[in-house]
């Protein structure tokens, strides 16, 4: 009888995951369709593929610095920090005035690579000093409570960041200026791509490196194994946490400067969308696995970048770059659906509480 | 230096940065549009009198000896002033407007104006209000009632004015109301009157009665509260303005809402931040369904709504399904992409013909009984109060249902519960279907009663409200709810100037909340009990709900 209910309770779970696989497949399906079909169209030629996929790569790289915020916070903490995307805004935001006032002294023309290097470094400043605030006002108090307060407090932080950015600096749309050395194209490629892809990549082998050599890395490391063992081992638990959160900051500045320089523009909602489309990426390659954010960026980048066009126009749905962002949300479910651990994680999103 | 002298200095800071961020925000100067008493004490003055207050409560509160306490409050309280007096300094010799939008000339005068002082205001007050603010702790608590509610009371009363006036005969509302605010007489006589009744409450405070109890009988003094509460809501859109009875309308839709997803959230601890979906889904299918505009089907509200429910229904399914197997935080985020995807469907081009796109779908039919034809927001009242009630009556019964007790199994341990024999893909389905279906009704009824659906209703910003408002009410209490929605969604109707910083305050109350009261406003039994059982068991990482650690609180 025992016996009989439990295999009762298996099918009960094989059906509903049985539905959900056969939604996946079937939108798996339409993706291939649809890929097969704009092929064979030929609408679009060789080069603009190349051109999809290299701005792709450019915003893949900034995804993949603000997806490692999460995911070093997501390590440590095991905590989603909902006001990273804030984090990154801030940087990108503040900077503006920097980068406004080194425009009209002309010090940004005279000098540009040295203005590009501080106003990076004002914007890494800023989003650093404000992760550390964060986590030592809002998370700190709150490290050993349940998961759904402390996820709660992070949306909550978002919200209030986000707010007082628009209170302090308005809401219009604020204009970078442009920066002549990054207009123009090598090889039909565009400049500013090629600096946000190289700086991206820059900072990641950095990271890739602090975490790996050095004795603050290892700690973190080791707090992402188990808080309370490496507390044991003599790791300043309370230090290692706000560096991690200020390596996440500095990322994070850093990004919302390249995404700037390719876009052009600031305002205080810029870092919503981008951080949700991070955490997907750090989803996508393993959240709490480092490499899989880098990885998981680079990807959602591209694939954001081609889908409408590769996908959506060959199933004959119009306007197809309007529904950019429906394209993450849905690689998001599938993933989820799919391999819940991203492509290089462990089985992080079903256990470990 | 002494240890007072540092508490202060440090408090102080606090204050200072605080207070630097609601002027700079724009705050103080938006709140000073609004006369609160006479023409010169305006709600920004309350705002930063507030702030002072608490700052020096919280400086005296840290120091042990009373005079020293005292000393502490005064000097935390003018460290503020002085901040204000010099941010006020700054921004009339530099011109900041380029950057900090709201450091304007108007902001210059409301901080230091010559007329009473210049820069002496701030500070003078800044100290006379920190002193006030730590002597509350050291007197009896019964005066300290007095002295924080009777105030606050009168700050609620200016500011619910053009609530109050239709409601009054014209002399007694000329007696106590400006045009924009209180009378300074009229202020003073509530201000007594408040301050008499709260003194009265908490000095002749009956004893408890064990009320609430399963099975207990009622009084007959609960029955007639209950009687009244019953009739004024019955009446309500007869003796209320149309103003309000719209603001009411609103708030009745959150609370449908708010019923729903405390089923998801609240009671089976599934966070939830696309809830906003079934409510588009709710109203869209209302739309499609009735609209003359898409040419699709023409029903009428009553038959249009089942199929909405239903819609509802199956989209909590459908959804529910792929994040059967997720924790907290991948549930939120995955939710928060489904709200969005519903969003984006309705806004692209794509689906146009059968949505209306951007524009939206207009002239959505309005319900209708008999010859009676639900028309202006004072008929609308009526049926969301049902809608409420249907809502209310439904979360009541399945709270202390099998279905309800397995949800709460699941909300404290999911693997504990399923050892326990909760089949926990019926339970976490069944608890998106139901909330989704009260999100739907919520839409059905608002595509009704507003007579168009455009995708901008349909925001993010409502699903962080209603979670805000279930969060800030408790989680998994009813009355909660209630509490929750008459606060964050009357309260910013009632104050026009707040709305810019409406998002603002609801991640500030929300960090301040689980910060300081993660169990909410009107919090519900079960989770109360265990936040107060929970120091013992907070060591341990896994407790389902331990209380903050009180000694890390401080900021």
């Amino acid at each position: 009888m025992r016996v009989l209910r439990r295999e009762a309770t298996f099918s009960q779970i094989d059906f509903s995951q049985l539905i959900v696989r056969t939604i996946g497949v079937v939108l798996l399906a339409l993706v291939v369709i649809g890929t097969i079909s704009t092929l064979l169209s030929g609408r679009y030629t060789a080069g603009q593929w190349l051109n999809f996929i290299i701005s792709g790569i450019a915003q893949g790289g900034i995804y993949a610095l603000i997806a490692l915020g999460y995911t070093l916070v997501y390590g440590v903490l095991r905590l989603i920090n909902f006001a990273h995307g804030e984090v990154f805004m801030s940087g990108a935001f503040t900077a503006f005035f920097l980068a406004d006032a080194l425009n009209r002294s002309g010090f940004l023309d005279a000098q540009p690579i040295l203005s590009l290097l501080v106003i990076v470094a004002f914007a890494a400043l800023v989003s650093t000093s404000l992760a550390l605030a964060v986590e030592r006002i809002a998370y700190r108090p709150l490290r050993r409570s349940p998961r759904l307060v402390a996820l709660i407090t992070a949306i909550g932080t978002s919200f209030f960041l986000q707010y007082t950015f628009r209170g302090l600096f308005g809401s219009n749309i604020r204009v970078y200026p442009d920066v002549d050395i990054l207009e123009g194209t090598v090889f039909g490629i565009g400049r500013t791509l090629i600096v946000v892809f190289v700086a991206a990549m820059v900072m990641l082998a950095a990271l890739y490196l602090f975490i790996q050599r050095t004795k603050t890395g290892r700690a973190i490391r080791a707090i992402s194994e188990d808080l309370d063992t490496a507390a044991l081992m003599g790791v300043n638990v309370d230090r290692v946490i706000a560096t991690t959160f200020a390596l996440g900051g500095a990322l994070a500045g850093v990004a919302g400067v390249l995404y700037a320089l390719i876009f052009h523009q600031v305002n205080f909602f810029m870092g919503f969308i981008p951080g949700v489309k991070a955490f997907t990426a750090a989803v996508l390659g393993g959240i709490g696995n480092m490499p899989g954010a880098a990885l998981g960026g680079l990807l959602l980048g591209i694939i954001e970048s081609i889908g409408p066009s590769l996908i959506l126009d060959g199933l004959g749905i119009p306007a197809a770059h309007q529904l950019k962002d429906l394209i993450a949300f849905t690689v998001l479910v599938l993933i989820l659906i799919f391999r819940p651990t991203g492509i290089l994680g462990e089985r992080l999103a079903v256990k470990r509480v | 230096m002494s240890s007072a002298a540092k508490t202060a200095i440090r408090i102080g800071l606090l204050g200072s940065v605080a207070a630097w961020h609601l002027c700079l925000i724009g705050m103080v100067e938006a709140f000073s549009r609004r006369a609160l008493v006479g023409r010169e004490v305006t709600f920004g003055y309350a705002l930063l009198v507030i702030l002072a207050v608490a700052i020096g409560n919280l400086a005296g509160r840290r120091v042990s000896e009373t005079r020293q306490a005292i000393a502490a409050g005064a000097g935390a309280g003018l460290i503020v002033g002085v901040a204000l007096a010099l941010l006020s300094a700054i921004i009339s010799s530099f011109s900041l407007r380029t950057m900090f939008v709201s450091a304007t000339p108007r902001l210059v005068e409301i901080l230091t104006p010559e007329a009473a002082g210049g820069p002496l205001l701030p500070i003078l007050a800044g100290a006379i209000c920190g002193a006030l603010g730590a002597l509350l702790s050291y007197i009896p608590l019964v005066w300290r009632r007095v002295l924080v509610y009777a105030p606050l009371t009168t700050v609620l009363i200016g500011l619910m004015r053009e609530v109050l006036v239709p409601l009054m005969p014209r002399d007694i509302a000329r007696f106590f109301f400006t045009n924009s605010g209180l009378q300074v007489a009229g202020a003073l006589i509530i201000l007594v009157l408040t301050g008499a009744v709260v003194w009265a409450g908490a000095t002749f405070q009956p004893a408890r009665r064990a009320a609430g109890q399963p099975g207990a009988r009622y009084t007959p003094w609960q029955v007639a509260q209950f009687g009244i509460a019953a009739l004024l809501l019955l009446t309500f859109p007869l003796w209320s303005s149309l103003f309000l009875s719209n603001v009411v309308s609103f708030i009745g839709l959150y609370i449908i809402m708010g019923l729903g997803l405390n089923l998801v959230v609240g009671f089976a601890g599934l966070l939830d931040l696309g809830y906003v979906g079934f409510f588009a889904i709710g109203a869209y299918t209302m739309a499609v369904l009735t609209s003359p505009d898409l040419q699709l089907f023409q029903l009428s509200f009553w038959q249009a709504l089942p199929f909405a429910l239903l819609v509802a229904l199956f989209a909590g399914v459908l959804l529910g399904l792929p994040v059967l197997r997720m924790r907290g935080d991948y549930l939120a985020i995955t939710t928060l992409g489904f709200g969005e995807i519903i969003r984006l469907l309705a806004l692209s081009d794509w689906l146009k013909p059968y949505l209306g796109g951007a524009q939206g779908v207009t002239r959505i039919a309005r319900p209708t009984i008999g010859d009676f034809v639900f028309d202006t927001p004072q008929e609308f009242y009526y049926l969301i109060l049902i809608g409420c009630l249907i809502a209310w009556v439904m979360a009541k019964r399945i709270k202390d249902s099998r279905l309800g007790r397995a949800w709460m199994a699941i909300r404290e341990d999911e693997d504990v519960a399923q050892a326990m024999g909760i089949n926990r893909v019926t339970a976490k389905l069944t608890a998106f279907a139901l909330g989704a279906l009260l999100g739907g009704l919520s839409g059905s009824i608002f595509a009704a009663m507003v007579n168009s659906v455009v995708p901008t209703s349909f925001g993010l910003l409502i699903s962080i409200n209603v979670v805000a408002l279930i969060i800030i009410g408790g989680l998994g209490s009813l009355p909660g709810v209630l509490i929750g929605a008459l606060v964050l969604v009357g309260l910013p109707e009632l104050l026009r100037e707040f709305n810019d910083y409406r998002l603002l305050v609801y991640g500030a109350l929300l960090v301040v909340m689980m910060l300081f009261r993660p169990q909410g406003l009107w919090p519900e039994e079960a989770i109360e009990r265990e936040l107060a059982e929970a120091p013992a068991l907070a060591e341990e990482q896994t407790a389902p709900l331990p209380a903050v650690p009180t000694s890390n609180t401080e900021v």
